[in-house]
């Protein structure tokens, strides 16, 4: 089914992939191999599975949205987790969420992100006669949710900077590796039901008519998109925390690479781009530069280019 | 009072007026016509000092207009462009009122509160004075625009397709305040596209075409079926209809 | 315009209330007039400089972008100002706090000048691509920011410049806020010409006014109103997208006539949202920036959705 021209950036991603993550487990390792192996092998891993959520999710929102510029991350749904997060803690109090355990916090809070990321989707994509707007509005829910989770930090724990202030960026190098399997498995389940959709994702590119026209349920499907979209987010946000721009520049560069609409290829393609990116800064930011905290910045600093270029280029009109 | 000579102007950089030498007098009421592209509304902007010709030279009353400060400009000459956006919320009476701004700095003396409601009457104005300018229709903001060049109590008055979103009473009104403030002396050039009202209220027409002068002169030279089939490259009639000219494609 | 005698008998009734309310408790003695004078009042005048000042460097950006949902806190004014300042302060530690003020200046006007430029190259058919390609122009420059304070453990310092707070404020380290209060009174005078710049660069010369002149002259207003801000206090958001918007919606944009009612109305809402701050949580304080975060956003989503005003 794929030919030779499709099959080449994806062999080309593989090895791009794979390398960095060579490089990764293996760069400046010192001491028992055992040990390192194993201790990176699982940070290696957290990555793999945020770096496919965010991938997978970005192009299917895209899809359903039917634009380049959008991103669930840009519509606000991080900040939206990490509301969630913030609001279950002010209700239950800090003892009675620790004692949900963090399994059972990431089923609640993902199951609530479910129904606030539809609801919301749902009431802005009804009116979205102009996409400047939505995108606006999307960028200023994101707004509110992030300056209503300080308030409510504030509210919890007067003295806390340190929550406030680890909300506001993604950490790639402190992942939360207690929730990794779960996550995990969440992500594979998401990516098998997304894998099995490609067909049906490519029509819906197409748009609403041309997709009802070939008979496709598009309503439908673009609601279990979304749905599915949104358990990703949960998935990638609850390991690291919010990133705004990474899927924007995650996507462009899938885009420009793959030369195709076809999600088969689409998909897969922008996973494996996504995991070099995320694993191969770590690798260089972390082992080569030494730096410690600051790959989330570049990534989202880079990604921002990307925004303002696709806009200034017309993508968004 | 406007005079070019050897006049080109360049947009984007691409000359589309080339060495054109024409005057705009007091005390007439000049238009100008051609097809889509001649170069009517660049030439206009030259004239009103908003693009700087690329060779050539323009004069207001004798004297190179660059060197004219521009707030001394702007009391003797007044130009509306096409499609002006007007981005803040005001109100017509506000807008009409900067038309002021020229000569009071924006503190409106009694003088020119009496110019802002002669103009606002003058365009049919009076009752929409204090509506926001986008609570009204494309016409009375057409018409609030075009008051407030007149509150400039300009010499030169320049227009650039003010009939544009009016209604019929209005083209009327619009052509009959051009004509007065000619025939009391200021020298007034608007750009038109409808020959029929050009032949009707101009006393001087300049048809360009592809950014040169095509043809000049009194309507009754100018607005005939060879000189006009000729500019727009299509058969046009001209009919005398009550001693009035008419223009009509077949 | 009855509403500006209201606005201002609102904003003393609010000033009373300021100079009131606070952790220590106010007496008629010496004490108690000694903490007014070193902490409630400094703090009141603040809040008030800075509201007003904000609301007008907004409603100024307003008539320079034309577009009415930028402003200096989200369109990168604010976020240039905090990386010169974090650049200043990697260069030279121990620099003169009025050295680091040039500085964050400095950098403002660039940027808030890079983002006039970047919106000429914006279709003038999708206004609303201005402010979104100011926030993230804004957020852009807050990366590089964050990317130098993580890197050089100045993240503390972060956190202070960009979200703005009145609780440090005191006699003696707030009075670079009246340099700010100063170019507020100096917009007034220039309220025409700003209203003028607002219908465009040809409209502008028609009229007779040097347009780059109006235009250097709201840049530096913008630029320095905000640097000061941020510096002095930290970055307030959405008080000059809120209030010149409401202001507008109610009485248009002729600002010879309304800018007293947005200053006005800037600092009644910074007032407020600092009294707000204080009494949430008491005895602690929520900082005015992420209360203003909150109410701001909510109005914004509100403005970008609500019908247009009529009247």
């Amino acid at each position: 089914m794929r030919g030779p021209p499709v099959a080449k950036p994806l062999v080309l991603a593989g090895l791009a992939c794979a390398l960095a993550c060579g490089l990764f487990l293996t760069l400046g390792a010192r001491g028992d191999w055992g040990f390192v192996l194993a201790f990176r092998g699982q940070k290696l891993a957290a990555l793999l599975v945020v770096a496919t959520s965010v991938a997978w999710s970005t192009i299917v929102f895209q899809t359903v949205t039917g634009n380049r510029i959008l991103t669930p991350s840009i519509m606000g749904f991080d900040a939206l987790y990490l509301l969630i997060q913030t609001a279950l803690v002010f209700t239950l109090g800090g003892v009675g969420f620790a004692a949900l355990g963090q399994r059972l916090q990431f089923g609640i809070e993902t199951a609530l992100m479910l129904g606030a990321a539809l609801a919301l989707f749902a009431a802005l994509l009804r009116r979205s006669d102009d996409l400047g707007r939505l995108v606006l509005t999307g960028i200023v829910f994101g707004i509110l949710f992030r300056s209503l989770s300080s308030l409510l930090n504030r509210l919890i724990d007067p003295s806390e900077f340190a929550v406030v202030q680890a909300a506001s960026f993604a950490r790639f190098n402190a992942v939360n590796t207690d929730l990794l399997w779960i996550a995990a498995a969440t992500t594979t389940v998401c990516v098998a039901l997304l894998a099995r959709r490609s067909a049906r994702l490519d029509v819906i590119a197409l748009g609403r008519e041309t997709a009802i026209g070939l008979g496709v349920d598009h309503d439908r499907e673009a609601r279990r998109a979304m749905a599915l979209v949104a358990v990703l987010v949960s998935v990638s946000t609850a390991l690291v925390g919010p990133v705004v721009f990474f899927g924007l520049l995650v996507s462009a560069l899938a885009h420009a690479a793959a030369g195709t609409w076809r999600h088969a290829v689409l998909l897969p393609l922008a996973a494996l781009i996504s995991a070099t990116v995320l694993v191969g800064s770590q690798t260089i930011f972390e082992r080569v530069l030494a730096l410690e905290t600051s790959v989330a910045v570049v990534i989202e600093g880079l990604g921002g280019l990307v925004f303002l270029a696709l806009v200034l280029k017309g993508a968004a009109r | 009072m406007i005079e070019t000579q050897s006049l080109c102007v360049s947009l984007g950089g691409a000359q589309v007026v080339h060495d054109i030498d024409l005057t705009v007098e007091r005390g007439r009421l000049t238009a100008l016509v051609g097809p889509n592209g001649a170069g009517k509304s660049t030439l206009l902007a030259a004239l009103g000092r908003l693009v700087p010709p690329a060779a050539g030279a323009i004069r207001v009353d004798g004297t190179e207009i660059g060197r004219i400060p521009s707030p001394d400009l702007a009391r003797r000459l007044a130009i509306l462009r096409q499609n002006a956006v007007i981005a803040p919320r005001l109100s017509v009476a506000d807008l009409v009122g900067f038309g002021r701004y020229p000569h009071s700095g924006g503190r409106l003396t009694a003088q020119d509160h009496d110019i802002v409601r002669d103009c606002l009457a003058d365009l049919d104005l009076t009752d929409l004075a204090g509506r926001y300018l986008d609570t009204v229709s494309g016409g009375q903001r057409q018409r609030a625009l075009i008051a407030m060049t007149l509150a400039q109590t300009p010499d030169a008055l320049l227009l650039d397709e003010p009939l544009n979103n009016l209604d019929l009473s209005h083209v009327r009104r619009v052509m009959a305040v051009a004509r007065a403030r000619a025939e009391t002396g200021a020298a007034v050039a608007v750009v038109l596209h409808d020959l029929t009202v050009a032949a009707r209220h101009a006393d001087h027409i300049v048809a360009l075409k592809s950014g040169r002068v095509f043809a000049s002169g009194p309507p009754e030279e100018v607005v005939t079926p060879e000189i006009l089939s000729a500019l727009y490259d299509t058969p046009l009639e001209v009919h005398d209809i009550a001693g009035k000219r008419v223009v009509l494609t077949v | 315009m009855t509403s500006t005698p209201a606005a201002l008998c609102g904003l003393l009734a609010l000033s009373l209330v300021s100079l009131a309310v606070g952790v220590g408790t106010l007496s008629a003695d010496a004490e108690g007039l000694w903490l007014v004078a070193i902490s409630r009042a400094p703090r009141t005048a603040a809040a008030l400089l800075t509201g007003a000042g904000l609301a007008v460097a907004g409603v100024i950006m307003q008539m320079l972008a034309r577009n009415r949902f930028v402003e200096p806190a989200t369109a990168g004014t604010g976020q240039a100002a905090g990386l010169g300042l974090v650049a200043i302060t990697l260069l030279a530690p121990a620099a003169a706090l009025w050295l680091k003020m040039a500085g964050a200046t400095a950098a403002a006007l660039i940027g808030t000048a890079g983002f006039l430029a970047l919106v000429r190259r914006l279709p003038p058919e999708a206004p609303l691509l201005v402010p979104l390609t100011g926030i993230v122009y804004g957020g852009i420059l807050g990366a590089a920011t964050t990317f130098l304070a993580f890197e050089r453990d100045l993240m503390q310092y972060i956190d202070i410049w960009m979200n703005g707070e009145f609780s440090g404020v005191m006699l003696g380290r707030y009075e670079f806020l009246w340099i700010s209060g100063a170019l507020t009174a100096l917009a007034f005078a220039y309220a025409r010409r700003f209203t003028i710049a607002g219908m465009g660069e040809e409209a502008s010369t028609g009229l007779g006014l040097d347009y780059r002149r109006i235009m250097a002259l709201g840049l530096a207003i913008v630029s320095i109103v905000t640097a000061v801000t941020v510096v002095t206090v930290g970055l307030v958001p959405f008080v000059g997208l809120v209030v010149p918007n409401i202001v507008s919606r109610m009485r248009g944009d002729n600002l010879a006539a309304t800018l007293p009612l947005v200053a006005l109305s800037g600092a009644g809402l910074v007032l407020a949202c600092d009294i707000l701050g204080r009494v949430l949580r008491y005895p602690f304080e929520v900082p005015v920036g992420t209360i203003l975060g909150v109410l701001g956003a909510a109005v914004f989503l509100w403005l970008l959705h609500a019908r247009p005003a009529r009247g």
